[in-house]
């Protein structure tokens, strides 16, 4: 089943999360930086990990991994993160590793199978078969204005 | 196509701002209908609309407003007086013209109404009272459209050949308005004439000179002749009335002339902006600070200085005089009082007061409902009025003024009243409050009941002779901008409304506290006072009620909430634990007072607040967050979320009786004057002014070292110079040679302890208050302890000047001998 959403050749900044590789649009995101110490938000959501000042904008970091519901990160290697225009100014994703910016051909592309798991479906908007493996692609709003706390 | 939207948007923009001035001056000549200069103002605007709306093809509209000038012609010109109906047509008009022109903005042309009734009216009220020239009311004006196209540019023509004189314009303004007796078609006639003599008709169009020649018309002109011609009057008219603007009220012109439009987006990022090079200041100056270089401490200060001046300024940009919310007020009121058979004068006072932008659109509607409420619930009928023995027309004041670095907003009105009964009664049978509880509570108290929620249903506004019609969403609203809300009610008299708001809501002043290891701000617009416990007192005065602290301040019973257990930071404590320092900031919020305990008290500093984002609106304990100059974030705490999470405002910890004023704040205790100095770095600090000698100002060149010290020659003795350190504990420190080569004078404060001589430098002289009650122990007992007072809605830190300049003293008279 093909999906007809997209109907021309999309680019995609992918990085890793917990081995998997996922994208977001290029034009949704802002830059890509080194994690930096955040200030931490007592009572927030857990999937907030702090506030970080981004050149005078207050940015809330979100871990992309308590979001997806994946486990915690076992090395203290650099993580990460991708700032992301979302409907409500920039929100940054922590994230493993970065990738490269992908072209692929929506040809490529199907939605994402129901046997997933509830708890990662909404985020997903549809995967790309690459020739080793998937590329995921991410809804930047929804990840944007996750609260999963669990 | 552009272009024209321009155009379109730009006579929307101006046609908008003109009818609201338009709404004012009609009002006010119904008061002073012979007032000359609003009525060429009102004459001025209708032409300027009814000029370009012929430009831009708009006929409807053209048409309405050329009837209506022609009915502001002799009204100007004094042959006809501004009667009520005349006003209501003319009002009728401005209605008629917004509607219009909102047809025109939302892209649907003129739209459909039908405005040839109103037409009508206006050219009935403009032959009412003249009966011998009536005109029939299907007068052929259908040439007006094009007649207009054409008229002001012939009647420009010879004018911009002509060589303008200045002199017969005084002239016309000393002209006393009984004189001008002409008719309409007597001016037409005039001005006919100067036309034909071809010089300076403008100014003869006016002048009683001509009067005598002029033909007494008898009967109306034919109708082509007599169209052409008043059209032609107009427009002479209203060119000398721009000459007028012009000439004679010079300061005006130069005042449009000075004002530059400008997009509020543009002016927000402006803010933001500046917001952001603050915040880039102050590390370049903590940097700068950490070197030794000279030139960079020059840059650094200077760059330091021209940006406080900038955020100033530009802060200053967003304030806007608080008569642009209360502008369309006078109306509201005119025609609500004339729906209800009331009589009721609006009076206005401190108009200009100015308060930032977002502020002013915030209370804009509050301020509508309440003045709604006045008019439909406050004010009595005219008969019921003089029963009463007051004056048939109720008086609606609007005061609004600045105190203490914030806007208040009085509104009074003498109308009947809040009547407590009823309102008790009406809260009872609501379910609101128990009638037990009800027979406790004060006047005051139940007056204050109109602010609950749901009190005011449909039902209740006609049996409730007070305010009530959504009074809790105009509370929450004021609230929400960090304002507060309060009511004074007498039976029979009136009411009184008093709003307290924020000046802006772009910066405010913060006090800084930390809780396991985080710095979080405070709103000090909520801050009472500062209380320091160490343990072994903490042991006494703090008790529990089960596992729920309190503290005895000064005999009432404060509850106490832990900031850590309410950001979740640290397990509840319980009866037993070992006390330990304690550090309480008293805070009121809504309507609660009671005790925030934090780790330390850190500062306090002046801040932008910045919101947050979606995933922290379900949280109530945060209103936003601010960058600090080390460029770290810090939170600021939502007071009012807080009182309610901690469970403050539940039921069991209300408290009806505010605790008591601090001593200092008593007429009992000793009362002192005090010296209110700025000490650079926003932080105020009043010294008692029994210690000052006096108040002087060195140059940086008097300054001279001796050892480690700085000093200074002063009356034939040298003495040593201090300054004053940022830290709470107030210790005196040498004076930094930073302060040395700034061109301004060094203002210090002289002081004298016997026949040692001490300066103390400070930034800036804030002020002196007087028969500021002090208390008379610092709190502790110890010479290091400092005491904390809010003045004027700041933390102010009172130190002991003789204790510090004593152990100072020493120093230098120790450093003395030994050299």
């Amino acid at each position: 089943m093909y999906t007809t959403t997209l109907t021309r050749p999309e680019s995609y900044c992918t990085f890793l999360v917990d081995g998997l590789l996922y994208g977001i649009e290029v034009q949704k995101v802002q830059e890509v930086i080194r994690a930096q110490p955040t200030t931490r938000v007592p009572l927030a959501p857990q999937v907030v990990r702090g506030l970080m000042n981004l050149r005078g904008h207050i940015v809330s970091m979100l871990s992309l991994r308590k979001a997806l519901g994946l486990p915690a990160r076992s090395s203290d290697s650099h993580e990460m993160s991708v700032i992301i225009r979302s409907s409500e100014g920039p929100v940054g994703l922590l994230v493993d590793e970065i990738g490269d910016v992908m072209r692929v051909d929506q040809a490529d592309c199907e939605s994402v199978p129901g046997t997933l798991h509830r708890r990662q479906r909404p985020f997903l908007r549809c995967a790309y078969k690459l020739e080793q493996r998937l590329l995921l692609i991410l809804d930047a709003d929804r990840v944007a204005t996750a609260t999963a706390t669990d | 196509m552009d272009g024209f939207e321009d155009i379109i948007k730009e006579f929307l923009v101006e046609s908008y701002e003109n009818l609201d001035k338009l709404d004012d001056d009609l009002l006010a000549l119904e008061d002073a209908p012979d007032d000359q200069q609003r009525l060429a103002s009102v004459f001025r605007t209708v032409h300027t609309i009814k000029g370009t709306c012929g430009f831009l093809a708009l006929p409807k509209l053209e048409r309405v407003t050329h009837v209506g000038e022609n009915l502001l012609v002799p009204l100007r010109d004094g042959e006809l007086t501004l009667t009520r109906p005349i006003a209501d047509t003319l009002l009728e008009m401005v209605d008629a013209i917004r509607a219009m022109l909102r047809q025109v903005e939302s892209g649907q042309g003129e739209g459909d109404d039908d405005y040839e009734p109103l037409v009508a009216r206006l050219e009935a009220a403009r032959t009412q009272p003249t009966a011998t020239t009536v005109d029939p009311p299907t007068a052929p004006l259908e040439g007006g459209p094009t007649a207009t196209g054409a008229g002001p540019t012939a009647a420009y023509a010879p004018q911009s050949a002509a060589p303008i004189v200045s002199e017969p314009i005084v002239s016309i303004a000393d002209q006393p308005p009984s004189e001008n007796s002409a008719t309409t078609s007597q001016a037409s006639d005039t001005v006919a004439a100067d036309a034909a003599s071809g010089t300076d008709c403008d100014n003869a169009a006016e002048s009683p000179l001509h009067h005598p020649a002029a033909p007494e018309p008898a009967t109306p002109k034919p109708a082509a002749p007599r169209d052409a011609a008043p059209e032609q009057a107009n427009s002479e008219r209203a060119r000398s009335d721009w000459k007028d603007a012009s000439g004679v009220t010079k300061t005006e012109a130069s005042l449009v002339d000075a004002s530059v439009r400008l997009d509020v987006e543009l002016l927000d990022k402006l803010v933001n902006l500046v917001g952001e090079l603050v915040l880039a200041r102050n590390q370049i100056v903590q940097f700068s600070r950490s070197t030794d270089d000279a030139p960079m401490h020059a840059a650094a200060q200077r760059l330091n200085q021209i940006t406080s001046e900038l955020q100033e300024g530009v802060m200053k940009t967003r304030m806007q005089p608080i008569r642009n919310a209360w502008g369309k007020l006078p109306r509201l009121v005119r025609d609500l009082a004339a729906s209800h058979g009331k009589q009721i004068d609006i009076r206005m006072e401190g108009e200009e007061t100015e308060v930032d932008k977002t502020v002013l659109e915030a209370i804009k509607d509050p301020l509508t409902h309440i003045v709604r409420n006045v008019v439909d619930h406050g004010i009595e009928l005219p008969e019921r009025r003089i029963a009463c023995g007051k004056p048939p027309r109720g008086v609606l004041h609007l005061n609004a003024f600045h105190e203490g670095g914030q806007m208040i907003i009085e509104i009074s009105d003498d109308g009947g009243g809040i009547d407590t009964n009823i309102v008790r009664a009406k809260a009872i049978e609501r379910g609101m409050i128990s009638s037990r509880r009800a027979s406790t509570l004060s006047e005051s108290d139940i007056t204050h009941l109109i602010f609950l929620p749901g009190f005011s249903t449909a039902a209740s506004v006609t049996n409730v002779s007070g305010r009530g019609v959504g009074m809790d969403v105009v509370k929450t609203n004021i609230e929400c901008i960090g304002g507060s809300l309060e009511i004074q009610s007498t039976l029979g008299l009136g009411t009184t409304l008093r709003i307290k708001i924020p000046l802006t809501l772009a910066i405010i002043p913060v006090l800084l506290v930390t809780t396991e290891g985080d710095r979080y701000a405070i709103p000090q617009a909520s801050l009472l006072e500062l209380v320091h416990i160490d343990s072994l007192r903490a042991h006494q005065e703090i008790e529990f009620i089960h596992d729920t602290p309190l503290f005895r301040l000064r005999e009432q019973l404060l509850p106490l909430i832990y900031l850590d257990e309410q950001l979740g930071l640290h397990p509840p404590r319980r009866r037993g634990d070992p006390p330990s320092d304690l550090n309480i900031v008293v805070l009121y919020a809504d309507g609660h007072q009671f005790g925030l305990v934090v780790d330390e008290i850190t500062d306090t500093q002046e801040i932008v607040i910045k919101p947050l984002g979606s995933h922290f609106k379900e949280i109530p304990v945060y209103a936003g967050a601010t960058i600090m100059g080390d460029g770290k974030i810090c939170l600021i705490l939502d007071l009012i979320g807080l009182a309610q999470n901690g469970g403050i405002t539940g039921g069991q910890a209300e408290r009806n009786t505010p605790i008591a004023q601090p001593p200092w704040h008593s007429n009992e205790s000793s009362s002192e004057s005090l010296l209110i100095v700025d000490l650079g770095d926003e932080s105020r600090v009043a010294i008692p002014l029994s210690s000052v000698a006096r108040l002087e100002k060195f140059v940086s060149s008097d300054i001279e070292r001796l050892g480690d010290f700085h000093v200074v020659q002063y009356r034939g003795q040298t003495i040593p110079l201090f300054s004053i350190d940022g830290s709470l504990e107030c210790q005196l420190v040498d004076f930094s040679s930073q302060h040395l080569g700034l061109e301004a004078p060094l203002h210090t404060v002289v002081f004298r302890d016997g026949d040692r001589v001490a300066g103390i430098v400070v930034k800036k002289i804030l002020d002196i208050l007087h028969d500021q009650p002090v208390h008379a122990e610092p709190e502790g007992g110890q010479a290091g302890a400092a005491r904390h007072l809010v003045i004027q809605q700041r933390v102010t830190r009172i130190i002991d000047l003789e204790t510090f300049l004593r152990s100072s003293l020493r120093r230098w008279a120790d450093a003395w001998s030994a050299a």
